[in-house]
């Protein structure tokens, strides 16, 4: 089931003099796990914008084409109707926080929609549990550490029962431990609760072995869309995409042997060990 | 030199950032501070050109105490680079931003322009130089921040985070001028929590964790050690895990670039 649509979609800010994306298509499927990637300014931050609708009832500018969310065309539906089916999550969660308590922060929204309390209890609780940050529901979200925060943010997303989670660069100033933690929980959301995914990262090692789908992008445009594994095997590089390290090991001993010693690109560490086992063999 | 002679450092809501810190950085070395969020790595830059005096113990730059002198006078050898590069921006475009600093210590006209010249096109800034600081992308924000400094050339540069939110090809061309400057006799202390980035540069490594140094080492040695590097919420480089686990084959566990160790793994393989 297709869940995400984009059909020729391009954006100009008001006051700039250049299409900031142009020419975008693509299709994701409802589950899938998909990873965005690309140079800075290379239009992300615009795309995922365009998912959530805040572009074009937030920001303005020209938009041209379209794009469906769970069949719905953004430009007909107010952005705190597509928040329930598309919840996004910025790279600094100390933009996303403001109120006294963790616990307040994830009902605000829910209040704003006019739920009945009960409701709005059991989302909150719902969204702590998933998140594993139940202990945390006391505290100010400022005394948090940015890991902390960034679940936190992501929890306060989730409570509005989106189908659709879109993060960008959410890793982007955790400590590698943090990155990792956050990372793990979002592949838990995707595979245990069937959550489409959808996440700008710079650093791909620990979440290209999850992904099914991989998109490039560089100045506005789409440059690759689809399996990780086949996009690896070209020259990404030049788009300012960090290719995990053993993906570099792998295609630097293609060049040595002439042809890859493996039967495909391993994508982690595991990967790349079974590969060799098996060439050993 | 850099001397720290027993530094403790307490901010005034009580929190006790730095704890007795004792470290010697040499000129010309190239040296990361590591450790996770909120172990004293920003604090222990700070002291570096008197922004934060410590509470216990001094801080020696070049034979001076920190305490005795202004942030200005000391600002000529040290420079920083924030993290937040916002928080230095106030001019109008970029070429005013670059000439500040300089017009403050005191240089001519001339000298300004050329040192600002050579600044901002070393960054690959020359195409920004009337926009206003605050119009730039992050990318474009960090060239600047690093420009400014570069501009009046101090011994000793220090840079906090300079990875984060950065994509690959900057992160090259940061790999690049760190290495420059570094052979034309600068000190850089960088601090960062970029594993990979970290490899790449091979420098000391001073380990922190909660305000204390618990670690000093050459970058293999360090990487080599995964519990130490853990109990600081770091995770070794990839090719690192992977050098271990290529023991079954006759492969050293090291600090490799990916062509060394597909060169190692290929030799290995054909024997």
């Amino acid at each position: 089931m297709k869940i995400i649509e984009v059909k020729d979609l391009g954006f100009k800010y008001a006051g700039t003099d250049f299409y900031a994306i142009k020419e975008v298509n693509f299709e994701i499927d409802e589950g899938e796990f998909v990873i965005l990637a690309g140079k800075s300014g290379c239009g992300k931050t615009t795309l995922l914008r365009c998912l959530n609708g805040l572009i074009p009832h937030f920001y303005e500018g020209e938009f041209d084409g379209k794009v469906l969310i769970d069949g719905v065309d953004t430009r007909d539906c107010p952005p705190y109707i597509l928040s329930q089916k598309a919840g996004m999550v910025f790279q600094n969660p100390d933009n996303q926080l403001f109120a006294l308590s963790v616990e307040a922060d994830i009902a605000f929204p829910l209040e704003n929609l006019g739920l009945p309390r009960e409701e709005i209890r059991d989302r909150v609780e719902w969204a702590l549990r998933l998140l594993r940050i139940e202990e945390l529901r006391n505290r100010s979200p400022f005394e948090l550490s940015a890991g902390q925060k960034q679940k936190v943010a992501i929890a306060s997303v989730l409570a509005m029962k989106p189908k659709i989670l879109l993060l960008d660069e959410p890793t982007s100033s955790l400590d590698p431990v943090s990155a990792k933690n956050l990372i793990d929980v979002i592949i838990e959301l995707n595979r245990r609760h069937g959550l489409t995914i959808l996440i700008s990262e710079h650093r791909l090692t620990h979440l290209i072995p999850h992904a099914n789908k991989l998109a490039i992008m560089d100045k506005g445009k789409i440059i690759y869309f689809g399996e990780p594994r086949k996009i690896l095997r070209e020259d990404v590089l030049m788009y300012g995409v960090s290719i995990p390290r053993v993906v570099e090991v792998a295609r630097e001993m293609e060049k040595i042997n002439g042809c890859l010693p493996f039967k495909e690109i391993p994508l982690s560490v595991d990967e790349f060990l079974n590969n060799l086992r098996g060439a050993l063999r | 030199m850099i001397r720290f002679e027993s530094v403790e450092y307490i901010y005034p809501n009580g929190i006790k950032a730095l704890d007795k810190i004792d470290l010697e950085i040499n000129d010309g070395e190239i040296v990361a501070i590591m450790g996770e969020n909120g172990a004293g790595k920003t604090t222990l830059i700070k002291h570096l050109n008197g922004l934060l005096k410590p509470t216990k113990g001094k801080v020696l730059i070049d034979g001076i105490d920190t305490r005795k002198v202004t942030v200005a006078s000391l600002s000529k050898k040290v420079g920083i680079v924030f993290q937040n590069p916002d928080d230095m921006f106030f001019s109008e475009n970029v070429w005013e931003e670059v000439a500040f600093a300089l017009r403050n210590f005191g240089y001519d006209e001339a000298t300004v322009k050329r040192r600002v010249e050579n600044a901002v096109n070393f960054m690959d800034l020359v195409n920004y130089i009337n926009k206003s600081p605050f119009t730039l992308s992050g990318g474009e924000k960090k060239r600047l921040a690093l420009a400014i400094v570069l501009a009046w050339s101090p011994d000793i540069i220090a840079l906090d985070e300079p990875t984060i939110g950065q994509d690959l090809l900057q992160k090259e061309k940061l790999l690049q001028v760190i290495k420059l400057l570094n052979s034309q006799g600068k000190t850089i202390i960088v601090s960062s929590h970029d594993v990979e980035f970290i490899a790449d540069l091979k420098p000391r490594i001073i380990l922190m964790k909660r305000g204390r140094i618990i670690a000093d080492g050459d970058a293999e040695e360090i990487f080599l050690n995964e519990e130490l590097l853990r109990s600081c919420n770091l995770l070794p480089p990839q090719l690192i895990t992977l050098s271990k686990e290529l023991k079954f084959i006759g492969v050293k566990p090291k600090l490799y670039s990916p062509r060394e160790l597909a060169t190692e793994i290929m030799a290995k393989l054909q024997r």
